[in-house]
């Protein structure tokens, strides 16, 4: 996959975990995300969501998506028109879910990055780069593992087991006993 | 090759190689779990996927949990639509008020030593106490296990978690695991396999173990495993008729790090706001006052839990101090009916108790008693995020049954071994 996002920086801070994306107790009224953006970490910043324009980057230190494995937090961040988030790491969970529905976690130093400044994110295959055009800076990014890719490739998990992707990808059926 | 880890055993039967950590296997698994907080999306993401049928129904199990009961008009639609597609194709349903998923299967005898357990539930992985291997996954992973059986992993490193030194009287597996979590820090075991070793192991009760396991993903854990022995074989004998080997990793297994437990070093520990890895001994603590007691959940919602709370609860005098609201939750109703047949649930409630369905309560705000304004909570349970609970102005405490009864007497953050 090739894909070239470019946006304005959108700092936050380490240890995100899912509930401050999207607090649990949204999710008691609707799951529609068009609704629950209005409230996209609301717990770090009541004013964050409001200011969130189509096109931002969300930029975060380490283990950004931590605690539970809600989904919705990666959609939430989608339909706010964020397509990728950055951070020095990621939480297990949050990885996979973002990688399922094609929001682009992109693994790289961000301490550099500051509230605003433009990035430029390019995807070619798996290899991930990322340029702040405010500060002329080359960022490494650890590329996505290979599996990732074909999953991303498919445009996300719902169209990769469409395609009957699993099969492909089991060397010997399983022995279950 | 050198040796395998029990993470390593379990993910090779499964996909049918030989899987070393850092691989990535497609792997069968034995127990898809899905809840009414991820399972409403994750049908979604099945009717995207053209899924058809279950893999298997007798391998899904759904669990209305997290709303128990239904909080909202929209809750109370989520079971309804978890209930009409499971009855569509076969499943079962935990109903409101059997329990919170990983609970319930494992005291039902669903989980067994060498299994895999995928739920849509980060604290899945509480099931790994009984030598399986439990990972948390979100929805549309839960959806595509759900068509297909399967889920993909890369195989990860082990942290060989050794528990050593006598266990001081007084010290509960709660104080012990925030000790874990806290030295292994809020991504210390991202992506890793937490594995349970040292002579102590054998002095924790299954129920014990849970509490480890649970607390696990605390420090970004995919799984933690304790390898079966006598005490798994006693839990799970009158649970299920099937008898499974232990998988136990080998002497020369490979691990990426070694930490140590020194029991006999710990004292009662206390996780303040907000993170369950900022974790201070109970006696640094002392004063603050609470407002309201948390009993419950999948770390501290099991029987033993309760005996202990009310222990203290009766060597304090058998009162709860004035101003503070004590809210208790069963993780399962098995929890319930044995708290009732022995009476500790009539104590708990003419002591001024508020009894809850059983499920997840009030830990993540989804339903059961939400924090005032401004009001201190000491918790059982596995998170103190700010707004956990369901009021971003609340602050958070997590600490053992014991230290929890204990301020539910003084009305302020206590050390349980000073009472009575």
């Amino acid at each position: 996959m090739q894909l070239r996002i470019e946006g304005r920086a959108r700092v936050v801070g380490d240890d995100i975990n899912t509930d401050y994306i999207i607090a649990s107790t949204r999710k008691r009224d609707t799951l529609d995300e068009q609704i629950l953006k209005r409230y996209l970490l609301e717990t770090v910043d009541p004013k964050f969501a409001a200011s969130v324009q189509p096109g931002d980057l969300l930029v975060a230190g380490a283990n950004f998506g931590c605690g539970s494995a809600m989904e919705i937090a990666a959609t939430v961040i989608l339909a706010a028109g964020i397509t990728a988030v950055l951070a020095t790491s990621f939480s297990r969970t949050f990885y996979r879910n973002a990688i399922n529905n094609g929001l682009i976690p992109v693994e790289c130093e961000t301490n550099s990055i500051a509230e605003g400044d433009r990035l430029v994110v390019s995807l070619d295959g798996n290899a991930l780069t990322v340029e702040n055009s405010t500060h002329g800076a080359r960022l490494a990014a650890k590329p996505i593992s290979p599996m990732m890719t074909h999953i991303l490739d498919a445009g996300g998990i719902v169209e990769f087991t469409r395609r009957g992707g699993w099969d492909l990808y089991v060397r010997r059926a399983g022995t279950r006993t | 090759m050198s040796g395998r880890t029990i993470s390593e055993k379990i993910l090779s039967a499964k996909s049918g190689t030989d899987a070393r950590a850092g691989d990535i296997v497609v792997c069968d698994a034995d127990l898809v779990l899905g809840t009414d907080a991820s399972s409403p999306m994750a049908i979604g993401y099945f009717e995207q996927m053209g899924g058809q049928r279950l893999f298997d129904a007798h391998r899904v199990v759904f669990s209305l949990d997290h709303y128990s009961p239904p909080s909202t008009a929209k809750t109370a639609a989520f079971h309804d639509q978890v209930r009409a597609f499971a009855s569509m194709h076969g499943a079962e349903v935990l109903e409101v008020g059997v329990g919170i998923s990983h609970q319930v299967v494992a005291e039902r005898g669903r989980v067994l030593p060498g299994d895999l357990v995928i739920g849509a539930d980060s604290h899945t992985v509480t099931c790994g106490a009984l030598d399986a291997f439990a990972t948390g996954v979100g929805s549309s992973d839960l959806a595509a296990a759900m068509i297909t059986g399967r889920i993909w992993l890369r195989v990860p490193e082990t942290i060989k978690v050794s528990l050593v030194g006598t266990r001081p009287k007084g010290l509960a597996a709660k104080d012990a695991a925030l000790a874990m979590i806290a030295e292994l820090g809020a991504e210390g075991a991202n992506y890793k396999t937490l594995e349970f070793h040292g002579a102590e192991v054998a002095e924790f009760t299954l129920e014990e173990r849970f509490v480890f396991s649970n607390l696990a993903v605390e420090a970004g854990a995919k799984a933690a495993i304790f390898g079966a022995d006598a005490a798994t074989d006693v839990y799970l004998a009158d649970r299920t008729l099937i008898r499974r080997s232990a998988v136990a990793s080998d002497a020369d297994a490979t691990y990426a790090a070694e930490i140590v437990v020194d029991l006999a070093r710990l004292s009662p520990r206390v996780a303040i706001p907000h993170s369950p890895n900022d974790v201070i001994p109970v006696v640094d603590a002392l004063g603050t006052r609470v407002q309201m007691v948390f009993l419950g959940t999948c770390t501290g919602g099991r029987v033993p839990d309760f005996h202990e709370a009310l222990d203290v609860l009766e060597r304090g005098g058998g009162r709860i101090a004035d101003g503070v609201q004590l809210v208790v939750t069963p993780a399962s109703r098995e929890v319930f009916l044995r708290l009732t047949a022995d009476g500790t649930l009539g104590k708990l409630t003419s002591m001024g108790a508020i009894v809850t369905t059983p499920g997840c309560g009030a830990c993540c705000g989804t339903s059961g008693a939400i924090p005032g304004d401004g009001m201190t909570v000491l918790s059982t349970a596995n998170r103190n995020f700010k707004a956990r609970m369901g009021n971003a102005t609340a602050s958070i405490y997590l600490a053992s049954p014991a230290a929890c009864a204990a301020a539910a007497v003084t009305g302020q953050i206590t050390d349980p071994r000073t009472i009575g």
